[in-house]
């Protein structure tokens, strides 16, 4: 086997800031690669300077054992570098097959006329590839998110490159659409094409990849055979430091703390909205972190939408702590105390332009205005921010006046999640609140949502990483194309019962 | 400002140029009308002459009580075109009003105050038409202050067909004329702008609408209330423009403004705010202001005709333009 790839002493620095430190690191030629590390380690910024999109400071990239410096994302992709990344890339108002072919359409000779006949047939030969049953002509906005996962991949195929990069695909697939994921990587590599695979699920990255490389502030911190790495080991190198655990315990656990007493918070009747949810009715109680777990079109977040207003049901009934929610707006629901972390943090939970101060007090300025004139304290403001900043760990190197954006994905989720927790919910509603997000961040999280149910709020937790939901809640309700299926109680959590009553959907019927 | 000047031999920061500090600084269109009219000190002596200072400064105030409305709008993300027609609907309303031949409050010692407030009035409910049809219709802010610019504009005409007014209550000519008055009122509408966006509730959720406004709403802003709010501020900030103007020239005219609409939107963004919104300051709006007035009386100065005025301050916003493009991107590789 050959080297096809060779780093050699890459280093990168951002205003200052390394972030990346002497990476040499060598990927031969029909093998994967998996690439972990922390959000903020280095492996996006690399893998961009692999694609072009940006020039290390020092250091060569040796491709196919020629020197190789990339001047943009072109040059990258004619040499048979291709990329598949994490936020989409696509033009939603164009088809799939305008998306694919957008730069090389297939033309009558040289006249400027696209052969819709080919055009339709290579798409057709693509999507086949990946799974994905939609018809050239469909408008990429009327994909999920999965599925537009899938077109970008088949447009990295339809490249017919050398090396694919993988920047976590698999974080907006369902299940199925990862299971059909994992069998194409498995024919690439049959085919003997190279991958680098990134993601932050280790035990995918263990059985995808021939070797493993850990990166932790920028510097390559281990590289071997991925028999020398087990998912305990790859965390401890990822964080610098070893996590006992992976979910922070409850104190109410225990069998000697007495359970808190039961007071139900939110009850929801008969939740119904025709396609969507059916017949929808359970009771979240104060102290309780109560999971919602379903695959992806199971319709958990837009039953979230519709307990905070964004979306209208048809029949049912929702009360908080007694009282029926009034009006249909994000406001009022937040008068009643509830609280709705969105599952996109970037289209509808922050201001990525904006300060961290002025996303982290949002939520609740209208708390430090005078009434009638709308007069601001800023001390009392400043105060709350820097209050919040404190509790929910935000990196302290961050200036609060910085821009939202600058922040790591880790970061900016504690800033979304602190602008709700100031306004100290009685009821929180999170959408996959460590979506994409660091182990060490991620861990915080946790700490942060049992901190505001031990408070005696109500935490319900949406997410499709089924270990979350183990690992943090006193109840599971399971929820299957619309319908809540299975309820169980922490003591008789069973990871095989949950999937089958998520999954058990077309034998049932 | 010490921060600007250029050599700071200390320098904790060596890999900031002074230049890129000097571009990224948020009062770099200030400077320039400095620099340019100091620059332009050799060329037209008369630049520095009091009455023409005093000229300039009674020509940039009404310009700028506009601007400071566009300020507020473009922050949401909108804009409003309707501002110039606007005032002159409420200019010829406040004519019709007030003059001394056939007014409705002709005689009556309440004449001017009465006058005002209805031209205020007029620019309020305008600006509320735009805002409701913004808001509560979802209608693109560009189409509808387009049409009321269009309707605006007409009305102004019909209302007086084609005439222009003269013989306004002296009071009411002082607000605008009076360049003591005229200043007082200005500073104290443009202040009120300022302390409104950078102080209140109200300034941080027409940021956040223009930044977000998915997420505004789903954290808690009255998106609609707010843009709505935005709106009228503009049209009532255009109407206390008409007073100043309409003072100013001792006469009503549905022609006022007429050539006014791109100055006003010009000094703005000159000034820094961005036209994808989140982004505006009443101060930045200042210096786009006094550059485009500096521009247009240096250039007059110069015996230049309206042409070459015209065409000289189309290059100069383009520069700007590319200015702002430019500090945009070097801003962005140092973050």
């Amino acid at each position: 086997m050959s080297a096809l790839l060779q780093f050699e002493g890459i280093t990168k620095r951002f205003g200052g800031v390394p972030v990346l430190r002497d990476i040499t690191l060598t990927v031969e030629a029909g093998t994967t690669l998996g690439l972990v590390g922390e959000n903020g380690a280095g492996k996006s910024t690399l893998m961009n300077i692999l694609a072009g999109n940006l020039r290390s400071d020092a250091g060569r990239i040796f491709w196919d054992g020629r020197p190789f410096a990339p001047a943009g994302p072109a040059e990258a992709a004619a040499a048979g570098i291709a990329f598949v990344h994490q936020e989409l890339n696509l033009f939603p108002n164009l088809t799939i097959a305008e998306n694919l072919f957008l730069t090389r359409f297939p033309r009558w000779g040289r006249l400027p006329w696209i052969r819709r006949d080919a055009l339709g047939t290579q798409t057709v030969r693509w999507l086949r590839e990946v799974g994905l049953e939609a018809t050239p002509e469909t408008p990429v906005e009327r994909l999920s998110a999965g599925e537009r996962q899938l077109v970008e991949i088949a447009r990295a195929l339809s490249l017919e490159p050398r090396l694919i990069i993988f920047d976590e695909p698999t974080t907006s697939l369902s299940d199925r659409e990862t299971r059909q994921f994992f069998e194409l990587m498995s024919r690439l590599r049959a085919r003997g094409l190279t991958m680098i695979y990134i993601s932050h699920t280790l035990d995918d990255v263990l059985r995808l990849s021939d070797r493993v490389a850990v990166l932790r502030d920028g510097a390559l911190v281990a590289h071997g055979p991925r028999a020398d790495f087990d998912a305990a080991r790859l965390v401890t190198l990822m964080v610098g430091r070893s996590l006992n655990q992976l979910y922070p315990t409850r104190a109410c656990w225990e069998q000697s703390v007495p359970a808190p007493a039961v007071r139900p918070l939110l009850e929801v009747h008969g939740l119904t909205q025709p396609g969507v949810v059916r017949n929808v009715s359970f009771t979240l109680h104060a102290s309780e972190v109560l999971g919602l777990f379903g695959l992806m079109g199971a319709g958990r977040s837009e039953l979230a939408r519709m307990l905070f207003g964004l979306e209208p049901f048809a029949r049912g009934a929702v009360q908080v702590a007694g009282q029926p929610l009034q009006g249909n707006s994000p406001r009022r629901r937040l008068q009643h105390g509830v609280a709705f972390l969105t599952e996109d943090r970037r289209e509808d939970g922050l201001a990525l332009e904006a300060s961290i101060a002025d996303n982290l007090a949002l939520v609740t300025l209208r708390r430090h205005a005078r009434r009638g004139s709308g007069w601001l304290n800023r001390s009392a403001l400043a105060e709350a921010v820097r209050s919040i900043r404190a509790a929910v760990r935000l990196t302290p190197t961050a200036r609060d006046t910085a821009p939202a954006r600058t922040l790591s994905g880790g970061n900016q989720q504690k800033v979304v999640l602190g602008k709700w927790l100031l306004a100290e919910p009685q009821v929180l509603i999170l959408d996959e609140p460590t979506r994409g997000i660091d182990v060490g961040a991620k861990f915080e999280i946790y700490q942060l949502i049992h901190q505001r149910a031990d408070a005696g709020a109500g935490v319900l937790l949406i997410s499709s990483e089924l270990e979350e939901l183990i690992g943090l809640c006193d109840r599971i309700l399971v929820m299957r194309r619309g319908e809540l299926v299975d309820e169980l109680r922490r003591p008789d959590f069973d990871r095989e019962r949950i999937l089958r009553a998520a999954l058990h959907e077309r034998t049932a019927a | 400002m010490a921060s600007h000047h250029p050599p700071r031999t200390t320098n904790h920061e060596p890999r900031t140029p002074w230049l890129v500090r000097w571009l990224g600084g948020e009062h770099l269109v200030l400077w320039l009308v400095v620099l340019s009219f100091v620059g332009l000190l050799p060329f037209t002596p008369d630049l520095a002459s009091r009455e023409n200072l005093a000229n300039l400064l009674l020509t940039l105030l009404p310009l700028l009580v506009l601007a400071c409305g566009q300020t507020v709008v473009l922050i949401t993300g909108g804009i409003d075109l309707s501002a110039c027609a606007i005032m002159a609907v409420a200019s010829v309303v406040g004519g019709l009003a007030m003059n001394g031949d056939t007014g409705w409050l002709t005689g009556s010692p309440w004449a001017a105050p009465v006058g005002v407030l209805l031209m205020l009035a007029v620019g309020a409910g305008l600006g509320a038409l735009n805002g409701l049809s913004v808001a509560v219709l979802r209608m693109p802010p560009f189409m509808v202050t387009l049409t009321t610019m269009m309707a605006g504009g007409g009305l102004a005409i019909w209302l007086i067909r084609s005439e222009t007014i003269y013989n306004l209550p002296p009071a009411f000519n002082a607000l605008g004329g009076r360049l003591a008055l005229a200043t007082l009122i200005t500073v104290a509408l443009a202040g009120g702008a300022h302390l409104l966006l950078s102080r209140t509730l109200l300034g941080r959720w027409l940021y956040a609408i223009g930044h977000n406004a998915r997420m505004a709403h789903i954290s808690g802003v009255p998106v609609a209330g707010v843009m709505l709010a935005a709106y009228v501020l503009s049209g009532l900030l255009a109407a206390a423009a008409a007073v100043l103007y309409t003072g100013q020239a001792e006469t009503a005219s549905p022609l006022l403004g007429q050539r006014l609409l791109l100055d006003v939107i010009a000094a703005t963004v000159i000034g820094g705010t961005s036209l994808f919104g989140g982004r505006g300051k009443v101060l930045w709006t200042l210096g786009g202001v006094a550059f485009i007035k500096l521009l247009d009386n240096s250039l007059n100065l110069l015996n230049c005709s309206f042409f070459t005025i015209t065409m000289v301050k189309g290059a100069v916003v383009l520069a700007a333009a590319l200015l702002d493009a430019t500090r945009c991107r070097l801003l962005e590789a140092e973050a």
